[in-house]
């Protein structure tokens, strides 16, 4: 009795094939392959045709000492510093605000989704939009500005936000954390959602103050929320392409300021007359290298604070 | 200052962050009805009557509604093909013991983390070398391997599904495909429609990989399609066309928007509480 009805039970568990089979498949050939294939080129000279030699870490040795490399990566990091600590600052304030006990704000519903629509829209899109928005000579902002200046009786002298190399980075940095802080405001007010109303019922009756019971209640319980914004936003920046290639060109004089690694990598994998794929591929190995290491002393450094 | 007027103050900056949520769109909305000349000149939020101009200049260079389309054929297969399958995977290593399901699951977790721009170079690779270049395939058939999905339904069907349901129905006869479709899908269906409006507004938004993949002008998806306009508009002469470009490839997705915020907002807002 009880061994047909092992039987029955692993004939059923044997259908858990067949329902993870299309994944499986699937999965290897368009996840698995491609990154161990995207491994494997990284250590050849393959150009754009013609056989793939093994060169052992010669790619690799030139990413790390390619200075075009570094500026890449320091433009991508600068880029993301400044947008993390708008988009992840606004978030916060905007979350100390609505989770505040004292003045118990209403609207949330409402504040959420208008904070959130700039996340919905296509980079092409948002990209095009400020573009025109932001053309030196004869956008809308700069004639804004303009107009507003003029009624303070000062002179307004056009900036081309997006054509210098002071301002190019930023203005990028600005429009993402734009696009951005509703994401992360919605994630991070979800954490505060999450903790159980005890807490602070149990604070308010012991006479603890809306700081204390900010600092003592809200904040420790969100942490790895925040963490987790952190790191993927981490991971997500550290692949910033959309918006700094659809708002910069090849002829600008920003564009050295705003290449990020993504871009340097599009340069060598797919621009026509440029492509050196087995170097590419370093370039996208290596940048997997500092996303990993930088999470991980993230991660550490987060846990060490406790 | 009394707490009345402190929280009179916060509301104002809470406005105040909201219409510069919309501004540039409200501004992109009344521009695309102004021509060249005005918009260049003056700024203002009053409609003017230039809307059919632009609207003829915009059609003369290309037709968005082509590009449209094309993103329609792309974003709805790969995210029905998505949603299905993650179910499907998802409830097959919720519910059953075979061996290599964990095996499976660990995958799963380690390709969340892994950046896409591993697997780029090797994935155009594999297209070129299976003649799927300018082709959809390549955009819509990965989507039934989807780590992410599979993950956050595998929670939900392990948190909302009791065993008993699917093991009656077991005693019953029923055939395990049977009570996938006819008691697993209808119980995690809200899960899989959160799921499914996120991986749409993916799909129709992703710009980088089609942009690779597609080479042929009228393969082009809307994103990849006005990426190309920058290059071919003068924005000089043509402001008013390129804003009203810009509204119409943003009209689709926020009428999505209006139907399902709400699914949106709870999905993001499980991702972050999940973890």
């Amino acid at each position: 009795m009880l061994g047909t009805r092992n039987k029955k039970l692993t004939a059923y568990n044997n259908w858990g094939y067949v329902f993870v089979a299309p994944f499986v498949i699937v999965f290897l050939i368009f996840s698995v392959y491609p990154v161990l294939r995207t491994l494997y080129l990284s250590f050849t000279d393959l150009k754009v045709m013609g056989d793939a030699n093994f060169v052992g870490f010669a790619n690799y040795k030139r990413v790390f000492t390619d200075k075009f490399f570094w500026k890449a990566l320091w433009n991508t990091v600068r880029i993301w510093g400044v947008n993390i600590v708008l988009q992840l600052g606004l978030a916060f304030l905007l979350m100390m605000v609505f989770s505040d006990v004292k003045y118990k704000m209403a609207g949330l519903s409402i504040f959420r989704v208008v904070y959130y629509l700039p996340n919905l829209i296509a980079a092409t899109s948002v990209a095009f939009l400020f573009t025109t928005l932001l053309d030196w000579r004869y956008g809308t902002f700069n004639i804004m500005l303009n107009s507003i200046y003029k009624l303070l009786g000062m002179r307004y002298v056009p900036i081309d936000w997006l054509g210098n190399t002071a301002t190019a980075g930023h203005t990028i940095a600005v429009i993402q954390s734009w696009m951005w802080f509703g994401n992360s405001f919605i994630m991070l007010m979800a954490g505060v959602q999450g903790i159980s109303k005890d807490y602070f019922e149990a604070a308010a009756i012991d006479g603890a103050g809306r700081w204390t019971i900010f600092g003592r209640i809200t904040l420790p319980l969100i942490r790895p929320i925040m963490m987790y914004v952190a790191i993927t936003s981490l991971i997500g920046g550290m692949q910033m392409f959309d918006l700094p290639f659809l708002m910069s060109n090849a002829a600008s004089a920003s564009y050295g300021s705003v290449q990020t690694v993504m871009m340097y990598l599009y340069k060598f994998g797919f621009t026509a007359g440029t492509i050196q794929t087995g170097y590419a591929s370093a370039i996208a190995y290596a940048l997997f290298l500092i996303i990993l290491t930088v999470s991980v002393l993230q991660i550490k450094l987060f846990n060490r604070k406790e | 200052m009394g707490y009345r007027i402190k929280k009179g103050i916060l509301y104002l900056l809470l406005i105040l962050l909201a219409v510069t949520c919309l501004l540039p769109f409200m501004l992109m909305v009344v521009n695309s009805t102004r021509s060249g000349a005005e918009i260049s000149t003056s700024f203002t939020l009053i409609p003017s009557t230039h809307l059919r101009e632009n609207w003829e200049i915009m059609f003369g260079y290309f037709n968005l509604f082509k590009g449209m389309l094309n993103s329609v054929l792309v974003a709805v297969p790969a995210t029905l093909l998505g949603v299905y399958f993650s179910a499907l995977t998802a409830y097959g290593l919720a519910m059953y013991k075979f061996h290599g399901n964990k095996v499976i699951f660990g995958a799963i977790l380690v390709f969340m983390m892994i950046p896409g721009q591993l697997s780029l170079i090797g994935f155009y690779q594999l297209c070129t070398k299976l003649h799927l270049v300018n082709s959809y395939i390549p955009l819509i058939v990965p989507a039934i391997a989807a780590p992410g999905t599979v993950f956050f339904l595998r929670q939900y069907i392990l948190s909302s599904l009791s065993s008993s349901l699917v093991e009656a129905a077991r005693i019953d006869g029923a055939p395990e495909l049977y009570s996938f479709h006819r008691i697993v899908l209808p119980i995690i269906s809200p899960a899989m429609a959160t799921m499914g409006i996120m991986g749409f507004i993916g799909n129709w938004n992703n710009y980088l990989l089609p942009m690779i993949i597609l080479n042929k002008n009228d393969k082009f998806t809307l994103p990849v399609m006005m990426a190309t306009l920058r290059a071919s508009l003068d924005i000089v002469k043509n402001q008013g066309a390129t804003y009203l470009a810009v509204t119409i490839s943003v009209i689709p997705i926020l009428v999505v928007f209006c139907f399902f915020s709400r699914y949106i907002i709870s999905s993001i807002s499980a991702g972050a509480v999940k973890e």
